[in-house]
C-alpha cells in the first residue's frame, strides 16, 4: 500500500509525541520517585569490587583518576562496598583489625604494598587461637577525628576484633573537624554521631549540605550516581594494574626551616585550650567500638633541624602546641584507661615523604613493626 | 555536550526555516561560525583565528583553480565571497564588543591584520584567476601546498619548528614550542575534500560549481571535525534538492544523532577508562587484563568514530542532506577486505579512488609486467601506510598501515587459495557457519591486535605489549 507522504508526517507526528509525552512522564515520575526513596545508600552497595574484581586494599580516593584509577567520591556505602573488608564473611582464623586515621595511614605516596596495613600484615602475626592478624587499612586522607569516627561507625559492621585508631594533633581543633568533604556529604550520618554522642560539633553547621527536593531528585544526584559508576570501571584498571594512586615524579620534602609564627591554627601560646580539641570524638569512639579493644596511636611526625625549629617542630606544629598535646593525650588515655601509643618521635626525619606525617616505606614499616607488637601485647597477660 | 546541543538547535533552526537559495546562505554562515566557535584555543597568539580562516582561504583557492574561467566574476560567486570576507570581518570585530566577545576561543586579531589577511587572501584569488585557473601546474601546485601542511601538522618536529616560527614572528617564546601547538581544527577532513576535488579537476570530473556551494562542501558544519567525507559531485545535488523537511527525516535524524550521542558520551567514554593506553600498557600485571583493555580500546575507537559519524549523519538528515555511511558493524565482518569495507569507508574509498587504483593500474600499465600478487601486495601494503601516516607522521602508524597492509594482503592470497574450496563449504550450512564465526573471531582479534601499534607511541612498547598479550615477557 502507497501511503501518501503526508500520511507518513502525520504518524512520524503522532509517533513523535507519543515519544516526547512518555519520555516526559517517565522522566518526571523517576525524578519524584528518586527523591523520597533516596536509594542511593542501596546502590552504593551494589559492586563489582569484591566480585568481579578484587577488594581494593584502601578506600578510593585521588584527584588524578586517569593516572591513578582511583577517585574520590561521597558515598560510604559505595567506599566500602568496594573495600576488600567487605569481601564476605570473616573467616573463622582470622583476628581482623582495623586502621583507622588520616593520609598517612591511607598510604599518601606508598604503593599497596608498602602501607602500614600491608606492612603490618607482612609481619605474619598470631594472636589468640593461633587466629591470624589480617589488618584492614580504613585510613582517609583528611584531617579530623570526626571523619575517622564516621567511618568507624560503620566499620563495626564488619566485626573487627582489634581497632587502631592513629591521630595527631592536626585532627583535633574543634574548627577542623566538619571539613572533611566526606562527612559535609554525609551529613545525616554525621549529625547522628553529634546527637547520639553528644559531641560539642554543631549539629546546623552551614559546612553540611543542604538537602533539598531537587537535589534528591535524579538530576540533583547524578553527579553521585556517575561517580559510583565511574568508581565500578576503574575496578578493572586496579584489578589489571594494581595502581591506586598517581605518584608523582617529584615531590617537595617536608619544610626544613620554618616560620618564626608560634600561633596553633588561631591558638596562641602559652596553653592550648583542651575545649578547642575534640579529645570527646575519642571517647565517642571508644563508646562505639563497645567491647572491642581499641589503641590510640600519637603517630609519628617529621622533626625539623633546621632555621627556627627550637620554636616548631615542623610545618603544622609550634612546640608548645604539640607538646601539650602530647600530655593532653596522655592524661585523657590515663583518665580513661585507654590502650594509648605515643610514637610521636619513632621515625627519623629522612624517612618522611612530602609532609611532616606521610612516611616513606622504611619510616612506614618502623611504625608497623611498633604497632605488630603492640596487637601481640593485647593479649597477653 | 552544550556545544552539541547548541549545534543540533542550529541545524533545526535551518532545516525547518530556511527554503530554496537562503537555505544554502544559512549553511555556508553557520559552517562559518562554527568553524570559528570550535576551533580550538593554542598557545600561539591569535592563532586560533587565523587557522579557521586559513581553511576559508584555501576553499576560496581550491574552488578559484578548479573552476571555470571568469566565474570568479560571476555576480553569486562575488557575492559569496563578500559574505565569507565580511564575516571573517565581522567575527574579528567582535573583539571590540566586549560583552559578546568572542566566537573564537581568544580575543582575535586587531582589525587592521583581518582586512590585510582578507586583502592577501583576495588578491591570492584574483591572480589564480587570471593565471592559475585549471592549470595542471597550479592544481598540483595547491594540492602539494595542502600535503604539506598535512605532513607539518602531522609530524611532531615539524609542528614544533612550525611553531616556534609562529612563536617568533608573535614575539612569543620559542623555547616553549611544542608539536601540540598547532592544533588545526578539521583540516585533515579539509585536506581530503580539496585533494579529491584537485584531483578530479585534474581527471575533468569535477562539475562547475559555485564558490558558495564549493566551501559549504569543505566546511559543512556536521562533518567538519571527524567527517565522513563526502563526494562533492553527489554533496551539491543534496544541497540544492533536499528531501524536504518531515517529522519521518527528524524522526530519522533524530534516531542517529541520538544513538551518535550514547556510542560517543556513554559507550566510548565509559570505555576510555579501561581502554589501553601508553600508560597503562607498562602497569598491567597480568595477559587476561591485557586483552580485556585491548578488547575496551577496541571497542572505544568504534563507539567514538562511529559515534562522530551518526551525529554528523542525523544532522544531515535534519538539513536534508544524506552524508555518506562510514561504518556498518565493522567488528562483525568475516575477513579483512570486508572489514575495511565497513570502517572508515570513506577514507578506505578515497585512498582506493586517488591512490590505491591509480597505482595498481600504473603498476599494470608497465610494458615489463609485474606478477599480479606482487602488485596488489605494492597497492595494499603502500595504500594502507599511507593510511597510517594520515593519523600522524610516526613509525607506529607506518607499523599500524603495513599491519593492515599485510593483513589484506595474506587474506587476498589465501582467498584465491581456497577458492575451490568454497563451494564446498557453502553445501554445508553448518560448516559455512563455523567457518564464519571463525572468519569474525579472527579478523576482530586482527584488527584489536593492530591497534596495538596505533594506541601506544613507542614501537619497542607496542612490541613489548604484542609480547606481553601472548604470555612473553
Amino acid at each position: 500500500m502507497n501511503i501518501p507522504v503526508s500520511e507518513v508526517d502525520i504518524q512520524a507526528v503522532r509517533f513523535w509525541k507519543r515519544v516526547i509525552i512518555k519520555g516526559i512522564s517517565l522522566f518526571l515520575l523517576v525524578n519524584l520517585l528518586f527523591a523520597p526513596v533516596n536509594p542511593l545508600p542501596m546502590l552504593g552497595k551494589i559492586s563489582a569490587y569484591n566480585r568481579i574484581f578484587p577488594g581494593r586494599v584502601r578506600f578510593p580516593y585521588g584527584e588524578k583518576p586517569d593516572l591513578a584509577y582511583n577517585m574520590s567520591l561521597y558515598s560510604l556505602q559505595a567506599m566500602f562496598a568496594s573495600h576488600e573488608l567487605a569481601a564476605g564473611k570473616k573467616p573463622n582464623d582470622e583476628y581482623r583489625v582495623l586502621l583507622v586515621g588520616d593520609s598517612s595511614v591511607w598510604g599518601y605516596l606508598l604503593k599497596p604494598d608498602n602501607t602500614l596495613a600491608a606492612n603490618i600484615n607482612a609481619l605474619s602475626l598470631k594472636v589468640v587461637e593461633n587466629k591470624t592478624v589480617r589488618v584492614y587499612n580504613l585510613g582517609y586522607p583528611t584531617m579530623s577525628l570526626a571523619k575517622d569516627l564516621l567511618i568507624l561507625s560503620d566499620a563495626m559492621l564488619y566485626q573487627p576484633d582489634l581497632i587502631i585508631w592513629l591521630v595527631t594533633l592536626e585532627s583535633f581543633p574543634i574548627e577542623r573537624q566538619l571539613d572533611s568533604p566526606i562527612l559535609q556529604n554525609n551529613p545525616s550520618s554525621m549529625q547522628d554521631l553529634i546527637r547520639h554522642y553528644s559531641l560539642n560539633l554543631d549539629l546546623n553547621d552551614p559546612r553540611f549540605s543542604k538537602g533539598n527536593f531537587l537535589n534528591d531528585t535524579l538530576i540533583g544526584q547524578r553527579r553521585a550516581l556517575a561517580d559510583n559508576l565511574r568508581l565500578q570501571l576503574y575496578g578493572v584498571m586496579w584489578a589489571a594494574t594494581g595502581v591506586d594512586q598517581y605518584y608523582p615524579p617529584s615531590y617537595d620534602p617536608p619544610q626544613e626551616d620554618l616560620d618564626s609564627n608560634v600561633t596553633f591554627q588561631g591558638m596562641q601560646p602559652p596553653e592550648l585550650d583542651a575545649k578547642d580539641l575534640a579529645l570527646n570524638v575519642l571517647s565517642a569512639g571508644s563508646l562505639i567500638v563497645g567491647k572491642v579493644p581499641i589503641i590510640y596511636v600519637n603517630e609519628p611526625i617529621y622533626i625539623s633541624h633546621g632555621q627556627n625549629s627550637e620554636v616548631r617542630y615542623n610545618f603544622f606544629y609550634p612546640r608548645w602546641a604539640y607538646d601539650q598535646y602530647r600530655q593532653l593525650f596522655k592524661q585523657t588515655c590515663q583518665q580513661n584507661a585507654w590502650r594509648c601509643l605515643d610514637e610521636w618521635n619513632l621515625v627519623p626525619a629522612d624517612e618522611f615523604t612530602n609532609s611532616a606525617i606521610h612516611m616513606s616505606p622504611l619510616g612506614t614499616q618502623m611504625l608497623a613493626t611498633e604497632l605488630g607488637e603492640a596487637i601481640i601485647s593485647i593479649h597477653q597477660p | 555536550m552544550l556545544p552539541l546541543i547548541i549545534i543540533i538547535g542550529l541545524t533545526l533552526v535551518i532545516g525547518l526555516l530556511t527554503h530554496s537559495r537562503w537555505r544554502s546562505w544559512s549553511l555556508l554562515v553557520a559552517s562559518i561560525l562554527v568553524i570559528y566557535w570550535l576551533q580550538p584555543s593554542t598557545p600561539i597568539r591569535h592563532l586560533d583565528f587565523w587557522l579557521p580562516t586559513a581553511c576559508l582561504g584555501l576553499s576560496i583557492f581550491g574552488w578559484v583553480i578548479t573552476s571555470q574561467r571568469d566565474a570568479i566574476f560571476a555576480r553569486t560567486n562575488v557575492l559569496a565571497e563578500v559574505v565569507i570576507f565580511a564575516l571573517v570581518l565581522l567575527l574579528g570585530a567582535m573583539r571590540y564588543l566586549d560583552p559578546i566577545c568572542c566566537l573564537t576561543p581568544t580575543r582575535p586579531p586587531e582589525l587592521g591584520q583581518i582586512f590585510i589577511a582578507v586583502a592577501i587572501i583576495s588578491a591570492c584569488s584574483f591572480f589564480l584567476s587570471r593565471f592559475g585557473q585549471g592549470r595542471v601546474g597550479w592544481l598540483y601546485g595547491l594540492s602539494i601546498l595542502i600535503l604539506g601542511f598535512f605532513v607539518i601538522l602531522k609530524s611532531e618536529p615539524l609542528a614544533r619548528l612550525a611553531s616556534m616560527g609562529l612563536r617568533s614572528i608573535n614575539a612569543q617564546s620559542v623555547s616553549l614550542a611544542t608539536g601540540l601547538d598547532i592544533r588545526w581544527l578539521g583540516f585533515s577532513y579539509v585536506a581530503f575534500r580539496l585533494l579529491h576535488t584537485l584531483r578530479d579537476r585534474l581527471s575533468g570530473r569535477l562539475p562547475g560549481m559555485t564558490l558558495q556551494e564549493y566551501v559549504i562542501y569543505v566546511i559543512f558544519y556536521p562533518a567538519f571535525t571527524a567527517g565522513p567525507i563526502d563526494r562533492i559531485q553527489r554533496f551539491v545535488v543534496d544541497l540544492h534538492q533536499p528531501e524536504k523537511f518531515s517529522a519521518e527525516r527528524a524522526l530519522q535524524g533524530g534516531r542517529r544523532i541520538l544513538m551518535g550521542i550514547f556510542s560517543k558520551f556513554v559507550l566510548a567514554d565509559g570505555l576510555a577508562l579501561l581502554a589501553l593506553n601508553s600508560i597503562n600498557a607498562d602497569q598491567v600485571i597480568s595477559t587476561g587484563w591485557l586483552w580485556i583493555m585491548l578488547y575496551a580500546y577496541a571497542m572505544r575507537i568504534y563507539f567514538d568514530f562511529s559515534g562522530y559519524t551518526n551525529i554528523a549523519i542525523g544532522l544531515g538528515h535534519l538539513l536534508g542532506i544524506q552524508l555518506p555511511e562510514n561504518f556498518e558493524r565493522p567488528y562483525l565482518k568475516t575477513n579483512l577486505t570486508l572489514f575495511w569495507n565497513s570502517w572508515h569507508m570513506t577514507l578506505a574509498n578515497w585512498f582506493r579512488a586517488y591512490f590505491f587504483n591509480p597505482l595498481t593500474r600504473a603498476l599494470r600499465s608497465r610494458p615489463k609486467s609485474l606478477p599480479f600478487p606482487f602488485i596488489i601486495f605494492i597497492g595494499q601494503l603502500s595504500t594502507f601506510i599511507l593510511i597510517g601516516l594520515w593519523h600522524g607522521i610516526s613509525w607506529n602508524f607506518a607499523i599500524w598501515g603495513a599491519w593492515h597492509g599485510l593483513g589484506l594482503f595474506i587474506h587476498n592470497r589465501w582467498s584465491e587459495l581456497m577458492r575451490s574450496k568454497s563451494l564446498s563449504i557453502e553445501a554445508h550450512p553448518r560448516l559455512k557457519g563455523l567457518v564464519s564465526v571463525m572468519g569474525v573471531v579472527i579478523t576482530f582479534n586482527y584488527v584489536s591486535l593492530g591497534w596495538v601499534w596505533f594506541v601506544l607511541s613507542k614501537p619497542d612498547q607496542s612490541w613489548k605489549t604484542l609480547l606481553k598479550l601472548f604470555g612473553v615477557g
